[in-house]
């Protein structure tokens, strides 16, 4: 089969891979059918997540059609159309019968403090990810979904992680009527945060980048007030005049990170790897909450240490609240928002790239050309 | 306005955003979010028939952090340790917990060395590694390199010159050794 390959950093290419086998009794081989480049997984692609070993196939968004299933699967069978959540887990243990698939004990060896995910290195399980023709599902009885018909394939894409988990960020926000939120990252997540922001009742909700055409989409996407900080000295003074000087009620931090706006934080971490992440947002994202406000962290960082503002954190009284989006928890309402038309996840999608293409898909993502802002990958193109 | 107990007063009230924003308001009642609250037990809610994994057969013995009891039931079996760069890895997780920096020093060191690894090896076969068509830098030329990039406010150009060095970087230096050592033998 053909499959994406990490051959190191800035470096993909695609090669002739063996077919992954049925390793487990609950396991299901898909046959992808559209994947997509999410924005972590350029932390990959950059080196920057530790254990991310050349051969690897990235890719944790991705919807398919079930190729094959193991003898104890017994809610799939073959020629399913299905979309599964990026959260590889089992259903079974203290952490998933709590709703919190994210953090799963049983998928993952390499590290108690990460669940499992699709493509995404040996810290999160080391199981080849979508971005290939066929793929592994580990626990197919508790991952994927049967998509419904009336759902399309690219909405279908949006829910298995980008929709999900700007979503469950906005709710981490624990936002309340009327509410002024300030989304960091006009990315996939962050106009996907500032758009449920405003379903769970916020008053105002402002989204700061520094790509004006993504700014120009949270407009007329997420219907939110925008800054571009590149145009500012100080974001979190701008951040305070506009909220009267007492700070943003909520902050969610949809960036992570590779964070631009500080040239040391962001070189140290995302250049020589000397931070488990850049905290330029995350640190502006507490220094314009209000005190005794929420900060919601989406945006993904590695496990080294990161030179996060602590002290502000404290002295304000912040509530700091974040995880990786438990996906399919999120699909049942998700769906009645797409059906009663609130939300339309295709809207972000900017690019179409055949699998053979994807070296140069990753390469624009990452250096931001052609406008992009969400590319997806069709196997067999 | 001075500092008092009000909240700064909204542009907007509730019907004008209902009116302006698709939706805005329905997830309003903190019952409405699926993730309220985040911990909710409920075994039934996954599927899983079983309460504890059957166990999927180990291949190799897989390396595991030290933080865990045991091998966990399931796991990736993409690209085992293999030469210099899966002794260290291995190295890794049986001394160190994740608690560790040197846990996480050591895995990123392997990752360079696993890539460098890679790279030798690639020569020896028919499809060696071409640092031009797997950065995919011809995109540069078809998808607006220098439209997208100037004229714009991106604060990400005051770093982007250091990725060519970080990517080409290492193959110069490689072919100016080979350069090097070939001349240094020609002149004994």
């Amino acid at each position: 089969m053909r499959a994406m390959v990490y051959r190191g950093p800035y470096k993909v290419r695609v090669e002739e891979k063996v077919m992954p086998p049925i390793e487990h009794p609950n396991d299901a081989i898909v046959r992808v059918t559209l994947a997509a480049i999410c924005g972590s997984d350029l932390h990959l692609y950059h080196g920057m997540m530790p254990d991310t070993r050349v051969g690897m196939t990235f890719g944790h968004e991705f919807i398919g059609v079930v190729e094959q299933v193991g003898s104890s699967v017994q809610n799939l069978k073959v020629g399913d159309r299905v979309m599964v959540p990026f959260n590889v887990y089992c259903g079974s243990c203290y952490f998933c019968v709590r709703g919190l698939y994210s953090n799963c004990h049983n998928v993952n060896p390499n590290a108690t403090a990460v669940g499992g995910i699709y493509g995404y290195s040996h810290t999160c399980g080391g199981y080849d990810g979508g971005q290939s023709e066929y793929v592994r599902v580990p626990f197919a009885d508790v991952g994927p979904s049967i998509i419904p018909d009336w759902l399309e394939d690219e909405d279908a894409l949006m829910c298995t992680d980008a929709l999900a988990t700007g979503y469950f960020g906005a709710q981490l926000g624990d936002i309340s009527e009327g509410d002024t939120v300030v989304v960091f990252g006009a990315g996939p997540v962050g106009l996907f945060a500032a758009k449920s922001s405003w379903l769970m009742g916020a008053g105002r909700v402002i989204v700061i980048d520094h790509l004006e055409y993504r700014l120009e989409k949270a407009r007329t996407f997420a219907h939110a007030e925008t800054y571009n900080f590149a145009e500012y000295d100080d974001i979190v003074v701008e951040m305070k005049k506009a909220t009267d000087y007492l700070g943003a009620d909520v902050v969610i931090d949809a960036v992570g990170a590779e964070a631009d706006g500080n040239f040391t934080q962001h070189v140290t971490a995302a250049k020589f790897k000397l931070q488990g992440g850049s905290p330029i947002a995350l640190n502006w994202a507490i220094d314009s909450v209000r005190k005794g406000g929420t900060v919601s962290v989406m945006g993904a960082y590695g496990p080294m240490f990161s030179a996060v503002k602590f002290g502000d954190a404290m002295n304000k009284g912040l509530t700091l609240r974040m995880n990786q989006a438990p996906a399919k928890r999120q699909w049942p309402r998700l769906f009645e928002h797409i059906q009663n038309g609130y939300l339309k996840p295709n809207d972000i999608v900017t690019h179409r790239i055949p699998l053979e293409h994807i070296a140069e898909g990753y390469h624009m993502f990452s250096a931001k050309l052609d406008d992009c802002i969400k590319p997806v990958i069709v196997p067999g193109a | 306005m001075p500092y008092t107990a009000n909240h700064p007063p909204r542009a907007e009230s509730n019907d004008e955003l209902r009116a302006r924003i698709p939706g805005w308001g329905a997830d309003l009642d903190p019952k409405d979010r699926p993730s309220v609250p985040r911990e909710r037990f409920d075994p039934s809610a996954t599927g899983a028939h079983w309460d504890f994994p059957e166990r999927q057969e180990e291949k190799w013995p897989r390396e595991r952090s030290i933080e865990h009891k045991f091998l966990t039931p399931v796991f990736g079996t993409s690209s085992p340790p293999h030469g210099l760069s899966g002794v260290l890895r291995k190295f890794a997780y049986a001394k160190y917990s994740e608690g560790r920096a040197a846990h996480w020093l050591i895995l990123l060191g392997a990752d360079r060395v696993d890539a460098i690894e890679s790279h030798l090896r690639s020569f020896a076969t028919t499809r060696p590694d071409n640092p031009i068509t797997e950065t995919g830098v011809l995109s540069e030329f078809s998808r607006g390199g220098i439209s997208s990039r100037f004229g714009k406010k991106r604060v990400d150009l005051n770093h982007q010159w250091i990725d060519p060095i970080l990517i080409a970087g290492p193959w110069i230096a490689a072919v100016g050794a080979v350069v090097l050592g070939v001349r240094a033998i020609a002149k004994r």
